[in-house]
């Protein structure tokens, strides 16, 4: 994430690391700063409905079918790849049990999620760094409106709103791709795959899989928005500001993924059984 | 408000970027209604200074003053309602292409006053029309304007406030002699219809000749030698037209002069 890398002529390898280090830990602070700017304008005025709703359509709405397919695929590869292991000891019929507890707790979230990131994470970033390097950002703020709360907080609050329930349509659209191949396909009986299903999956790996995935709309939204505002000049700047939107997305899902899969871990034995 | 005391004053302003200066303690005052134009040759810091005069830009050290106060000592909300006081015409126009002609416009009105959806498309309509454009364009998404008819919508989008300072940024580059005529026309009946304090920024002696009573002349930094100042020239149009300053004389009258054998040597 860094924003600028000086390099002088006899810099060594240790001068290197340690303007890496530098470079690191300021693009991290500015993420922060620009994440509490952000929630200060969330709690004091919400975005106006029409400019909210925009949003909501083109992350939600328009993301529909490209993380449906996903889920859908999901869930048939893994039945396909799994089908073999499972019949090889005997337990085809837990194949319900492996494909709809892997989907809903881990594959569905960090899957739909770095979709997303790819799909509007990268459009945001694009779409933000052309209003700054064009002067629209300077516009708004001339006209009296401020660019965090205008054009940050409702993309913010339609990932975190929306991006759990396409989480939930991937979920749904890989159980049914997992179901369609294990019973039509492989021939295991539906009973039995529902059966084993409900045997291992309770509303707390539904609901831990859900909420893994608000954290990741969040941080798809503030790291692709933070990337926006600071794109660098022309197209090139706009690219990189695209690609990075999406690398340290996904970097973060991934971190967010390992973190909140500990905590889950940690609550099972109050919350989940 | 002293009607004397100066509208806009930069006090030994210097602003850089990174390693890069661009302005070096730079001083001048604006008074009400006085147009000026803000000549030099690119990169010299024109831009710069219209960003700083309306806060978009914090200078490295010194103070700008709007009525005699520095933006330094307002709040972030001071400055909102400050930058209220401007219009802005941006050098690219800058319209938000999400939106329509209408809606761009309208922005500023729906943002910060109470008017109701019928009175904000009057004003709408008449600015419009004040800038020579129809109605049928109000629908239009920026992407299906010409360059000429981005630069009036953006004008009657800064105009849409009846601001008390107009800052154009370049509001003839890239438009042809025709349109950067209307253009030029359009920055006098502005000024003579509203009498507000204009800061016109441009490379086109055209646009001072014909839009503003007084010229400041910036140097770029790097051509500078020691301690000489940035600002080489403060004065009338008619004197920039024959000023003596061989620098002035050259970038008025678009002559190279020894800038060709130094590229010839490069």
């Amino acid at each position: 994430m860094a924003d600028t890398v000086v390099t002088t002529e006899h810099e060594g390898p240790i001068e290197r690391i340690g303007q890496l280090t530098l470079d690191g830990i300021s693009s991290v602070g500015g993420l922060a700063l620009f994440f509490f700017d952000m929630l200060a304008w969330l709690v004091t005025r919400l975005p106006r409905r029409a400019v909210l709703f925009a949003s909501m359509y083109q992350i939600g709405v328009e993301s529909l079918l490209v993380v449906m397919v996903t889920g859908g695929f999901i869930g048939m590869v893994m039945a396909v790849q799994s089908y073999d292991q499972l019949r090889y000891m005997h337990l085809e019929t837990n194949l319900g049990a492996v494909i709809n507890i892997s989907l809903v707790k881990e594959l569905g979230p960090v899957l739909a999620a770095t979709m997303l990131a790819g799909r509007v994470g990268s459009s945001m970033a694009a779409e933000l760094g052309t209003m700054r390097i064009t002067e629209q950002i300077d516009a708004l703020r001339v006209l009296g409106a401020n660019p965090i709360h205008y054009l940050v907080v409702p993309r913010f609050l339609a990932c975190v709103l929306l991006i759990p329930l396409l989480t939930v349509m991937a979920d749904a659209a890989g159980v049914f791709g997992g179901w369609f191949i294990s019973t039509q396909v492989c021939g295991i009986d539906s009973q039995h795959y529902w059966n084993h299903t409900e045997e291992y999956i309770g509303s707390f790996e539904l609901l831990s899989g859900v909420a893994k995935s608000v954290f990741f709309g969040a941080a798809i939204a503030v790291v692709s928005c933070q990337r926006g505002f600071n794109c660098r000049a022309g197209a090139e700047g706009v690219g990189r500001a695209a690609t990075e939107a999406f690398v340290f997305s996904f970097v973060a899902i991934l971190t967010l993924d390992f973190l909140l899969g500990i905590i889950c871990n940690a609550l099972y034995p109050w919350l989940g059984q | 408000m002293n009607p004397q005391e100066p509208l806009i004053e930069f006090r030994s302003v210097s602003r850089r970027f990174g390693a890069q200066e661009v302005l070096r303690d730079i001083s001048f005052t604006i008074h009400r209604g006085e147009s000026v134009a803000i000549i030099g040759e690119s990169g010299c810091g024109k831009s710069v200074t219209l960003k700083l005069m309306i806060a978009l830009l914090a200078p490295s050290s010194g103070e700008v003053c709007l009525d005699g106060r520095s933006h330094r000592t307002r709040t972030e909300k001071d400055l909102t309602r400050e930058r209220l006081r401007f219009g802005y015409v941006f050098q690219q126009a800058a319209l938000f292409d999400s939106m329509s002609v209408e809606d761009n416009v309208a922005f500023g009105l729906r943002q910060n006053t109470d008017f109701s959806e019928g009175e904000i498309a009057a004003i709408v309509r008449e600015r419009l029309n004040e800038v020579g454009l129809p109605t049928s364009v109000c629908r239009k998404k920026p992407a299906e304007l010409s360059g000429g008819m981005k630069k009036r919508v953006g004008l009657a989008r800064a105009l849409a406030l009846s601001p008390e300072i107009v800052l154009y940024d370049e509001p003839t580059t890239g438009l042809d002699p025709i349109m950067s005529d209307v253009i030029n026309e359009l920055i006098v009946r502005a000024r003579a219809r509203r009498s507000i304090t204009g800061i016109v920024v441009t490379h086109d002696m055209v646009t001072v000749g014909r839009t503003v009573d007084r010229v400041i002349m910036l140097y770029p930094l790097s051509r500078l030698e020691g301690d000489e100042p940035q600002i080489i020239f403060d004065g009338t149009p008619a004197e920039v037209f024959s000023a003596a300053d061989p620098r002035v004389y050259q970038f008025v009258h678009g002559q190279a002069g020894e800038r060709l054998e130094e590229l010839a040597l490069n």
